[in-house]
This record gives structure tokens, sequence and C-alpha cells, in this order.
């Protein structure tokens, strides 16, 4: 290769062109495949200034969005917060489609192009391709046209029903965005046309097996009534497929009053938000994963003479910024950053399979010492979420290292309290709690469609389960409430009962919630 | 290899519409802030870029969220230095609701955006009821006129400049020696002088087949050297210069005395925003003078002139002549044009009416462009005094005025609405004028 016998490094001076982003990239992809190997999507680089750039943060990453004021408001957000300089922007984007679309700023100099190159291109890029959770619920070639007819289907309704109607309709699929994905099973694949065809064949089996003599048939005396409300119930509960997780996928098949074009209006809303339900739940590792690649191959590149010393300084400042990670205590400190935590983990796995400790080789016997840290990393890469990749791999050493600590908050109680720290008997607290707290199930209230009775007065009954005592903050509840009850037409009451003990907690319905 | 695509010239601002959506959603919000500006910011500032805050109501997206106020949490933090099992710290006392793990969160009105100079006039004008075409004008910033501004080699075909084209075209032809017709003419005759010879001998022949070769390749040439090339032509070029505005100073007379309470403090300030917008619009300069009056005038800052009240009488002529006053310090009509408004509730000092009418015949008259007076009346009154001659005594001589001077508008108000009709007249002017350009 002409970029490997040429004297100079490849990656020296701060200015770019497109000929020299190339001839890093093929570097990039070489080390990524010899030091790594790393399996990923083509990809497609783009080049965008800082306003497009501000515009792909306000449509939530994606380079087509519907409109809504919402995006609006967040642009506006972002506009102001990076013109007073509080925040800056992105180095780059990446979006999870394939081909992989990569967006890289024009700012950036040559070294910062080469870092996000390998940080996006090949490192969330392997992700995504080999990640369970993306492999199972997205469909990375689909998504862009997917996005693209979701546009033109949104903008169309505009025209044809006004902006208005289908703005509403838009803010109460939103508010149930939480709502809207399948966290347990997979989504139904029956495609639209297969589902017609079973409907006609099950009103044809009715037609024919039709039979006017059971109507004269006297109704049956029942002994108990009880039991029979029971069971008519079971009945309906088994025809609706409750209890359902995903509101929206129910309103969307079941809700009486929807026309048309508002059920695929809250299709499109469920299809975005499943799209990035796997994005929420792999943060800390797919953002150590990029890091972890970024930093090996920039390395690898800087010994073979690729990366010159100035440009591997700027990339060694740029990479220790990102995975900055100040104490509790530090002013600075805004939670833990799932750049370094992810990138701690993946260099703890490299040192465990390399140069394990006697410590190492009790906690992980099955891979400390088995001197092949690649394999064992692109399995990790490849089988967990943060909550499970956290529960097996955070070592007792990077709890030490982090001297993380679990803290108790009883709402009630007017103290914290230390429950464990980083000594013998709490390493399994901590690192259980640190993996509790990346389980998107217990951040994200659930809440499910329990009852509803099509034929009575058609109230959608919802349950939230009530874990740890955290309800509901009343307000955000009852304007919710009020956006289900628009897309189901009917009254909608939600009961809160305890998870272990089952007591009612609270109970409230869309009447009372009117204001 | 990988796909580099350069999408920086692609267009920017994609969410723009995004941005309409949420302006739209967010109106009410907005509009009672940008009153509350005009209220209490500076007539001279209403129509800038202004930071307001993102508004709460309207624009919530409310979603189920766990209260913050309940239940059992546990917070995972790094970095503990001395703290062992079982110790206990206190909460932080913000709100109750201080856990560690929500000091990155920020409240909704934490955040200001930046309203755009046009948006900003869109919501003040709403409720003025402005025509489009005054609304249109006002936004406008300058005039522009074309103005010669030297040549050019590009331009549409109406302008292009013969002068220069054939200079250039000569030019060329001399420099690349292309052959003159006269030339071309002589050699023809010397080749049919040499035909008529009845017995040419060899050395006539071969002259004239040379000749005749010669006069081919000059006729080629000539061919191949346009007279008048693409190169050649020069337009006119224009410039929009901007129009030449003088100075203008406007007035702003107020009645300050008890009777002037916030409502009608609030529609005189609105009174004098919009004849200040357009004079901005129309002058490259515009001081504002503000005078202020009860039974004595005195010439005060905005600040003074809009919130500190001061008691006495009303006596409307002092004003008047202070405003004489400033005029001849300060401000003389030669170089300056002169705009007063005059916002009024009517009272006045039962003789001092005449003595009004006095100075603005005799002298403001004949140095103000523009003279508008509006009395600010209840809503209720609106009904009795809206069309007749009657009311107060201000009133009822200012009508002479307005009846002899074309320049002198007067209107009772009542609500916001009824403020542009006041200024009828000269937006009229305005655009009549301005349409003759």
């Amino acid at each position: 290769m002409a970029s490997k016998t040429r004297s100079g490094p490849l990656i020296s001076n701060s200015d770019w062109d497109f000929a020299s982003l190339s001839r890093v990239y093929d570097a990039i992809g070489q080390a990524a495949e010899d030091e790594l190997g790393l399996d990923i999507y083509p990809n497609q680089m783009e080049i965008i200034s800082s306003e497009q750039m501000l515009d792909a943060y306000s449509s939530i990453g994606m380079p087509l969005m519907y409109r809504h004021w919402s995006f609006g408001k967040q642009f506006l957000q972002h506009e102001q917060l990076y013109r007073k300089g509080l925040r800056g922007l992105a180095y780059e984007m990446v979006i999870n489609s394939n081909p992989c679309i990569v967006y890289l700023m024009e700012e950036n100099t040559m070294a910062l192009q080469a870092l996000v190159t390998a940080h996006a291109a090949f490192g969330h890029n392997h992700f995504f391709k080999n990640n369970y959770l993306f492999r199972q619920w997205t469909d990375a070639g689909g998504i862009l046209s997917y996005l693209d007819f979701a546009k033109g289907y949104v903008a169309r309704c505009e025209e044809r029903y006004g902006v208005a109607a289908v703005e509403s309709m838009l803010d109460a699929a939103h508010a149930l965005m939480d709502q809207g994905v399948f966290s347990y099973r997979r989504p139904p694949r029956l495609s639209s046309e297969k589902e017609r065809e079973g409907l006609r064949e099950k009103l044809e089996y009715e037609e024919r097996s039709y039979n006017d003599l059971w109507r004269t048939l006297p109704p049956t005396k029942d002994q108990d009534g009880a039991v029979d409300d029971d069971a008519k119930a079971d009945e309906r509960k088994k025809s609706l497929n409750l209890p359902e997780e995903n509101l929206l996928y129910f309103l969307e098949k079941n809700s009486l009053v929807l026309e048309p074009w508002q059920r695929e209006i809250v299709r499109i809303v469920r299809i975005i938000a499943q799209y990035f339900y796997p994005q929420r739940q792999t943060q800390v590792m797919n953002e150590g994963c990029a890091c972890f690649v970024h930093y090996t191959i920039m390395n690898a590149l800087f010994d073979k003479g690729i990366v010159s010393e100035g440009a591997m300084l700027e990339i060694l400042k740029s990479h220790s910024n990102v995975v900055f990670q100040p104490g509790f205590d530090d002013p600075r400190y805004s939670g833990i950053n799932p750049y370094a935590l992810g990138l701690d983990l993946m260099q703890d796995i490299q040192r465990i399979s390399m140069e394990p400790t006697s410590e190492d080789r009790d906690w992980f016997p099955d891979i400390a010492g088995n001197g092949n840290w690649r394999e064992t990393l692109l399995e990790a890469w490849a089988n967990h979420r943060d909550e499970s990749f956290i529960r097996q791999y955070l070592s007792p050493a990077l709890i030490r290292k982090w001297r993380l600590f679990v803290l108790a908050d009883e709402a009630q109680s007017s103290h914290f309290e230390v429950t464990s720290i980083h000594n013998e008997r709490g390493y399994e607290k901590v690192r259980g709690a640190l993996a509790h707290a990346y389980d998107i199930g217990t951040k994200r209230p659930d809440i499910q469609v329990v009852d509803v009775d099509l034929l009575g007065d058609r109230q959608l009954r919802l349950a939230h389960t009530v874990r740890n005592g955290l309800i509901l903050e009343g307000k955000t509840r009852d304007t919710t409430l009020r956006h289900i009850r628009k897309l189901w037409g009917y009254e909608v009451s939600l009961v809160g009962r305890d998870a272990d003990t089952g007591a009612t907690l609270y109970e409230c319905a869309t009447d009372e919630a009117a204001d | 290899m990988p796909n580099f695509i350069d999408r920086r010239l692609n267009p920017k601002d994609k969410s723009l519409g995004n941005r309409q959506r949420f302006l739209r959603r967010a109106r009410d919000e907005l509009k009672q802030h940008i009153k509350k500006h005009v209220a209490t910011g500076k007539i001279a500032d209403i129509d800038s870029d202004q930071a307001v805050p993102i508004p709460a109501r309207g624009t919530g997206e409310p979603r189920f969220e766990q209260a913050r106020d309940s239940g059992r949490r546990e917070h995972i933090l790094p970095g503990n230095r001395e703290f062992t099992p079982g110790d206990r710290i206190p909460k932080p006392e913000s709100g109750g609701a201080g856990g560690p793990d929500n000091s990155g969160r920020e409240t909704q009105d934490d955040f200001r955006f930046i309203l755009s100079r046009d948006e900003v006039l869109d919501i003040f004008f709403e409720d003025l009821e402005l025509p489009d075409m005054v609304k249109l004008s006002l936004k406008e910033i300058v005039a522009f006129k074309p103005r010669r501004a030297g040549y050019s080699a590009t331009g549409s075909p109406t302008n292009i400049n013969v002068g220069r084209t054939m200079r250039n075209s000569l030019g060329r032809r001399i420099a690349l020696k292309r052959p003159r017709q006269e030339d071309l003419d002589a050699m023809a005759e010397e080749i049919r002088a040499l035909e008529a010879v009845s017995q040419p001998d060899t050395s006539t022949r071969d002259k004239i087949a040379a000749l005749k070769e010669e006069l081919d390749r000059l006729n080629r040439r000539r061919k191949v050297i346009a007279y008048v090339d693409p190169v050649d032509i020069r337009f006119n070029r224009f410039e929009a210069q901007p129009l030449p505005n003088a100075n203008a100073v406007m007035f702003c007379l107020m009645d300050v005395s008890g009777s002037m309470a916030e409502r009608e403090k609030d529609l005189a300030k609105r009174f004098f925003v919009l004849l200040h917008l357009f004079l901005k619009r129309r002058y490259d300069r515009t001081d504002i003078v503000f005078i202020r009056h009860t039974h004595e005038a005195h010439e005060v800052d905005e600040q003074t002139f809009f919130y500190s009240t001061q008691s006495g009488g009303t006596v409307v002529s002092t004003a008047l002549e202070k405003m004489l006053q400033v005029i001849d310090e300060r401000y003389p009509s030669k170089e300056w044009n002169i705009y007063a408004a005059q916002a009024s509730d009517g009272d006045n000092f039962a003789t001092d009416s005449q003595r009004c009418i006095g100075l603005l015949d005799s002298e403001i008259m004949k140095r103000c462009q523009y003279f508008a007076y509006v009395e600010i009346i209840d809503e209720r009154e609106s009904d009795i005094f809206g069309t007749t001659e009657n009311g107060t005594s201000l009133w009822r001589s200012y009508s002479r005025i307005d009846a002899s001077w074309p320049n002198f508008q007067m209107r009772r108000i009542a609500k916001p609405a009824d403020i542009y009709a006041v200024f009828r007249e000269l937006f009229a002017r305005q655009s009549s004028s301005s349409s003759d350009n």
C-alpha cells in the first residue's frame, strides 16, 4: 500500500483533505482488522458543518425526521448552549444503518478526523453490527428508507388533515414513547398482507360454520355469576393479548377511534421508539467499545509511525477529555461518564485475560489468564447489554480504582446512608447496585394494559407495577393519561400496585385527572 | 474504500420548520413576554433580537416519570475518600429533592432563546391590526436605489455599454491585426487591374495567384477574428445604494398627572413605539426627546418618563413651549425632520387650550413634519365619544388644528388596535412616496 511506504507520518499536519482522509481510513481499517478483528458495515463518511451538526442534534440524531415542534425546542436549547459556549458540539455522529453513516465535523483537525473515524466508523459500527440487541431489534438496512417514508407520510397527513390534527396525534404518541417498546418479546412480524389474509380466512370460516339454530338455544343458567364474569374477563383478555406492555402497539391495533392515518402515525412513533430502545440499554458498552477501539488503533498506528508525535499528543488530549471522570464531590461531576466506565471495563478485561492477579482468578475463573483478550472482548460486545455486562465483568480492582460506593436514598429520611464501599464485603453489592442502575427497567415505570371491556364501558385499565415505592409524578401522569385518552377515545384509568405486596398504592382516571 | 461525501454545501437550517412550529405553539406565552418587554423596555430597543425563556406551558412534553420524592433509590458514586458503611450524610436542603443524581438536571426555565427581530415584530404587531403593507414596510430596514458603479463583464443585454464594448473591440482588432476592409478592397482592385491586362506574362500571372492566395488568407483571418467578440462586451454595473436619509427627532409628549394610570401609559407607550419604528426605518438617525408635563413641563429620560409620577395640575401648553425651546436649542428644522407624538387623557386647564392652539398654529405645525395626538379614553367611553366631536376641551380645540393642517392627526384610542388609525395617513404617504422611487 502506498501510504505505508511513504516516509513521513500520514497523520501529522492539522489540515485535512479528502485524499488524506481516505488514506487514513484505509490505514485505520487495516489496523482494525489486524489488531481487533472487527466486523463492520460499509461506511459512508459525510463531512458537515457545525450548523448541520446542530440540525442533526435536534432531529434525535437522524438524517431525516418528520417535523414536530419538540424538535424545534430541542434545537433552540442546543443552539443556545452552543452559542453561549457552555457546550461544545460532538466531533462526530454515527447512525446505526447499513451503510453506516458517520458525520465528521469540518472544523476537526486531521488528527481528530482520524480519531473519530476510528471511534465511530469502526468502534460504534462494529458494535451496531454485532451486538445481539441491535441485531434482534433494529433493521439497520431499512431504517433510512423507513424514516424517509415516515417524513413523507407525516407531511402528507399535514397537508390533508391540517398541521394541528397531526401535531396533537404526535404529541400524544410521543408521550408514550417510553411505553411504546417491546422489551420482553420480539415484535410480531406479520406483514399486513398476511394479516388481512388471516382475517379473511377466519371470517370465511365463521360464515361457513354459522348455524342459526344456536341462536335459539335458551341462555344457560350459571350457578355462579362471578365465575362467569371472571371467565368472560379471561376470555376477552386473551382475545386482546392482555396484559400488554407496549401501550402504543395496543392503541394502534385496538383503539376504536383512530382513523387509519392516525394509526399509521402512532405506528411510526412506535417503530422509532423501538429503534432507539437498544441504544438506551447499551450506552456504556457502545461508548466503551468505541473508545477502546480508537485507543487501541491509534496506539497501533503510532507504533507503526503513521501518526506523528504532535498528532498523537492532540489525540491523547481529546481522548483524556472524553474519558475524564471527576469524583462525586467535584464541581464538574455530573454522573458517571459512560465513556470512562466503558473504556475502563474493557481495558480491565484485557488486563484480566493477559496479566491476572490471584484475586482475578477467583472472581473470573473462565477468562482470567486465557491469553486471548480479543476473543473475550468480541464475545462480550456481541452478547451483553450494560446491565449484564457490568454484572459480569466489573472487577474488584476496578471498583477500588474508581473508589465506588453506594448511597441509599430513602425519600422520607433526611439522610443518605452509605451502604457499601470498595471493600471485601462491598464488592458484590457495589457491582449489583451499579448493574441495577443501568437496568432500563428501573428507570422506566412499568405500565401495562391489563383490561378493557370493549362491549361494556370501554374503559382502558392500566396497571403500574411499583417497585421500591417509586410512584409517578402526579402532574405529568395526569397529562400523559389525557394523551392516552385522546388515542383511546374513552376513559382511561391507572392503578399503582406494589410489586412485592400487591397493595394498591394509588388510583387515578382521566375524568378526575381533567382539570 | 469508504464513500466520502461532502455535505457542507447542503442547505442548513433544516430545523427552521420545527422552529416555526415551536414558536406557534408557544405564541401565547411569547406574546405575554413581548408585551411585558414593550412595557418595561426602551422604545428604541423594541425591534432588536430578544432573549426569551422557553415557555413552560404548552410546550411541556409529559411522560410517565417517577416522582422524586417517593420510594427508595440507590446512588452509585465514584471517588469515595472517607466514607465507611453506615455513615450518614445529611441531604442538601435545596427543595428537599436534591439527590446527587439531579445536580446536572436543568429545569425548563433555565433555557432562553433568541427571537429574531422579525419574530419580535410579528408578535408586537399582532394586536395592533396593521395592514400587511405597513408591516412589511416597517420590517424592511433601508430603501435602496440602484446607482451606476463602473462596468462589469456580465449583465443583462439591456445594460450593454456600447462605447466601452466598441473600444475593447477596436483594441482587440488592432492587437490581433484583423485585416481592414479597405486593404481587402485595395487588393481586390489590384487583382482586377492585373487581370484586365489582355496578355499577361508569367510574372503577372504569378503575381495574381499570389495576390489571390493572400486575399483568401486575409478573408479567412477576418472570419476568425470577429468584429465584436463576447470578450469585448461590457455592461453598466449598478450597485444598490441605500437612499440618503436625513436625521429625525421624535418628541414624545405625555401628560403624567395622576389621571394617567398604568393602562393609559401602556397604550401611550405602544403609540410611541410604533412611531419610532416608522422613523427608525426611514431615517439614518433618530433621536427621541421625552417631555412630560403636569402644570409645568420637563425634558426627562425614558425611565422617568414612563415610570415616575408627578403630582400637579395639567397645563398642556407648557409641554409645547418646552418642545419649541428644545427645537430651538438642538434641532434646527433645516437639519432635522421633526415628528411629535402627544398622548394625553384630554384633561387640560380650562383656559389653556386656546393657548395651545395658538402655539401649534403659529409655530409648531410649521416646523413639524407630523404631529400625532392620541387621547386615551376608557373602553366604555369609546362608544359614546367614538365619533362625535364632543369631548374634552383639548379635543375640541385640537379639532380646529386638525381641520387646517394636513399633517396633524388626532384620534381617540381605547385599545391597542385603535393606535394604527392615527398613523394611517403617515404610512399611506410613506408607501405612496416609496412606490414613486
